[in-house]
């Protein structure tokens, strides 16, 4: 069995990585897959402990019920995900033909 | 108990300011005339009923409405209480009020604000039949505060006057002084008592008979305190000849007749709880003869017809404190009966003078009016020589029954009798200087008007409001019947008011002391017995004294007008000290006003409430402001950098909770 800690480690460099590509990429359609990348870096934790936490009940008691709150977390996160994409595609279209670049830098509307 | 609907009478006043008050503006004055007299008549009427069933009633005769507060054990009602000497103030406030009434409407046809008047004149009404129906304290006060209140408002009536306003707010925050005596002494009486109600302290007096002086002495002195406000006596004195500057039925009717009595009202009828003080009769005899004497040489000296009267009132309210120091409560309330009817008539027949004169109010420029007014001359005279103590009218029994009783004072009383004597012989003399002043010689109106005192009539007109001075230039004229009637009404009984206490001395029952005795039932006992041929003999001193005084002033103000020039000039000091009243006004302004202007302007104005209030709050704002300039650069609207916040503090919390430092974040 695949000891826990090797996801973790796999989901904390996947989300580094997106929080790596979030800050330092300016075109806004890449900077919106890093966050697809730490949502699904969340996902990844979420079912590993869920897989874990079942287990170690099992173990407590065979009769305990299969855990698997974790991994109804991840079909949320996934729906909320894909909503997100679809609005913030139609927002990514809007402002291109708006603006007609993709350069978060250029997209500073909101401040003081 | 029969039930005599107490609540009434001075409900029906307050319907009238009411009525008055809210739509008086729109009514024609005939309608504002006819509700302010009937909302005056209405109580007289009832109160002369209850007179007439009043001996077959159990007194006092108490009346509750309804509790008003209740705490634990403690509770004050909205109760009413009638005995003989509330029946007497009742008698004396409805019925002169009514009198000044009728003449307010001949008086004041033609002001402005004519509804605002009576819609005050039936407030002040309310109040004050409030204040003498009273059965406890906390209700008492609130007459005690309403008629301070329609004083104000009926002092500063002619509002656009800056003058007339500042005496209104001086009057108010003089008696202010004394209220604040008045709320400490029902403090003290609901600590020591636990009640408010009179006939409930009075009997756990009456079952202590150890009590003496202790805090029965400083509920006294408080008490005397608000006395002293709301009576015009030393040291609260300076606000009423500055209350001249209402319209004179005013000065009638709360200035002399009813509403500065209160304070002797007051004592009298908390008189169980001086009577155990001996201490604080002292006090009150010892303010009431100075201010008697005082105000009387004050009185010499002034010009201005109202202001006279104004000391003289004074004066006689040092009297009626004399009296009842001395614990002669039914002698004080004589002469206050008495008093209110001479000294309402002085001050409506010299009403009728000032408006027979279109406004002018300065002695020095009256003269010769005894033939053009011939019956405010003659209503006049009579109470002149009444408050002169001339025998056998109003103003010679009542004072003479003062000063006797003083005389019979073991102890000082011999003392303020003679200094009651002295002022008996001043009050005649300044009130003959009056009468000749007015009524006698040659008008002196031309020559002087043009010159000082018309230019102050002249300035007045320019104010928005009618003035008392601007009634239109007339020749000099009688009164209407409204005004001389009432005076006709005042006079008699100036005359014959007197007769229902005519002192057993000179061969009378003084029916009205034998009346009034119940209500001072405990007092009576320590009355020293005097004789009556010591009281004939005082009464024929104080006689010749007054007779003196008549003298002396008709030798300077008729004879030879010439003296009181030269007599001025000779003793030019004593005579700038009283004429300008012994600068006790600026004595009070530099004493007491300027330290206080001086706190409020500089210390509470300057220091707290612009330095630290507005400062701190100042401060507050621009520290809010600076921080949140300072914060607002985070929000550049560059996304990457919020993100960069984000990472960087989340990443600082997991290095935190890795050390440890959040364990207190979790509840245990």
């Amino acid at each position: 069995m695949v000891p826990i800690a090797y996801y973790l480690v796999l989901s904390g460099i996947l989300f580094s990585i997106g929080v790596a590509a979030f800050l330092i990429k300016r075109n806004i359609i890449t900077v919106f897959m890093s966050i697809e990348l730490m949502l699904n870096a969340v996902n990844l934790t979420f079912v590993a402990f869920s897989r874990y936490w079942s287990q170690a009940q099992y173990r407590l008691n065979p009769t305990n019920y299969l855990q698997v709150n974790g991994q109804i977390f991840v079909f949320f996160v996934m729906v909320v995900a894909a909503a997100e994409a679809a609005v913030g595609l139609a927002i990514i279209i809007a402002i291109f033909r708006a603006r007609n670049t993709l350069n978060v830098d250029q997209i500073d509307l909101m401040k003081l | 108990m029969t039930d005599l609907h107490l609540w009434l009478i001075p409900l029906v006043p307050l319907a009238g300011f009411l009525v008055n008050g809210l739509l008086g503006r729109k009514f024609p004055r005939a309608l504002v005339t006819t509700v302010a007299l009937i909302a005056a008549l209405v109580p007289f009427i009832q109160v002369v009923s209850i007179a007439a069933k009043f001996g077959s009633l159990t007194l006092p005769h108490v009346e509750t409405i309804g509790t008003w507060i209740r705490a634990g054990a403690f509770h004050a009602d909205f109760s009413f209480q009638l005995d003989q000497l509330t029946l007497v103030m009742l008698c004396v406030v409805t019925g002169v009020g009514f009198i000044i009434h009728i003449y307010s409407a001949g008086y004041m046809a033609e002001e402005e604000g004519y509804w605002r008047f009576f819609a005050y004149m039936n407030l002040f009404l309310f109040f004050m039949l409030t204040l003498v129906l009273a059965e406890n304290f906390l209700v008492m006060f609130i007459g005690w505060e309403g008629v301070g209140l329609a004083s104000y408002l009926l002092i500063g009536f002619y509002y656009t006057k800056d003058s007339a306003a500042r005496a209104g707010k001086k009057a108010f925050v003089v008696n202010r002084i004394g209220d604040f005596g008045f709320l400490l002494a029902m403090f003290l009486l609901i600590a020591h008592f636990g009640t408010v109600s009179f006939s409930e302290v009075f009997t756990q007096i009456a079952a202590h008979p150890a009590w003496q002086g202790g805090f029965l002495t400083a509920i006294a002195l408080f008490l005397v305190l608000g006395a002293t406000g709301k009576s015009a006596q030393i040291p609260l004195y300076v606000w009423l000849p500055d209350a001249m500057e209402g319209p004179t039925p005013v000065s009638a009717l709360i200035h002399a007749a009813t509403m500065v009595t209160a304070g002797v009202y007051m004592i009298a009828r908390t008189h169980v709880i001086f009577d155990r003080s001996p201490y604080a009769l002292a006090v009150v005899a010892i303010i009431g003869t100075a201010t008697a004497f005082f105000a009387a040489t004050i009185g010499i000296a002034q010009t201005d017809i109202k202001r006279v009267l104004a000391y003289s009132t004074i004066s006689q309210l040092g009297y009626m404190f004399l009296a009842c120091g001395v614990a002669a409560y039914t002698a004080g309330i004589f002469h206050l009966v008495t008093h209110a009817f001479f000294k309402a008539l002085l001050f409506l027949a010299a009403g009728s003078v000032i408006h027979a004169l279109s406004g002018e109010q300065d002695m020095r420029v009256m003269g010769g009016l005894r033939k053009k007014i011939p019956v405010t001359f003659w209503t006049m005279t009579a109470a002149v020589f009444a408050i002169s103590g001339a025998p056998p009218l109003a103003g010679f029994v009542s004072k003479d029954e003062i000063l006797y009783q003083a005389f019979i004072t073991p102890g000082p009383g011999k003392i303020l009798w003679a200094f009651g004597l002295l002022t008996a012989g001043l009050t005649s003399f300044y009130m003959f200087r009056l009468w000749y002043m007015t009524f006698f010689g040659e008008s002196r109106a031309v020559e002087k008007d043009l010159e000082e005192h018309g230019a102050a009539v002249h300035a007045r007109r320019d104010t928005k409001l009618t003035l008392e001075a601007e009634h239109h230039a007339h020749p000099v004229h009688e009164s209407p019947g409204l005004m001389i009637w009432p005076l006709i009404i005042l006079a008699i009984l100036s005359v014959i008011g007197g007769w229902m206490g005519w002192p057993e001395g000179l061969g009378g029952g003084n029916w009205f002391a034998h009346w009034l005795s119940p209500v001072f039932a405990a007092s009576s006992s320590t009355s020293p017995a005097g004789s009556n041929q010591l009281e004939f003999l005082l009464a024929c001193v104080s006689t010749l004294v007054a007779a003196a005084g008549w003298f002396a002033a008709h030798l300077m103000y008729y004879k030879d007008p010439a003296i009181p020039e030269r007599a001025a000039g000779k003793i030019r000091s004593v005579y700038s000290l009283v004429k300008n009243k012994y600068w006790v006004d600026e004595i009070y302004g530099a004493v007491v006003v300027a330290p206080v202007f001086f706190i409020a302007r500089y210390l509470l104005n300057v220091l707290i409430d612009r330095g630290v209030i507005d400062g701190g709050t100042y401060a507050a704002g621009a520290t809010a402001q600076g921080f949140g300039a300072l914060v607002a650069r985070i929000q550049s609207g560059n996304i990457r950098s919020y993100a960069g916040w984000l990472a960087l503090f989340a990443a600082l919390l997991l290095a935190a909770s890795h050390f440890g430092w959040t364990a207190h974040f979790w509840v245990h």
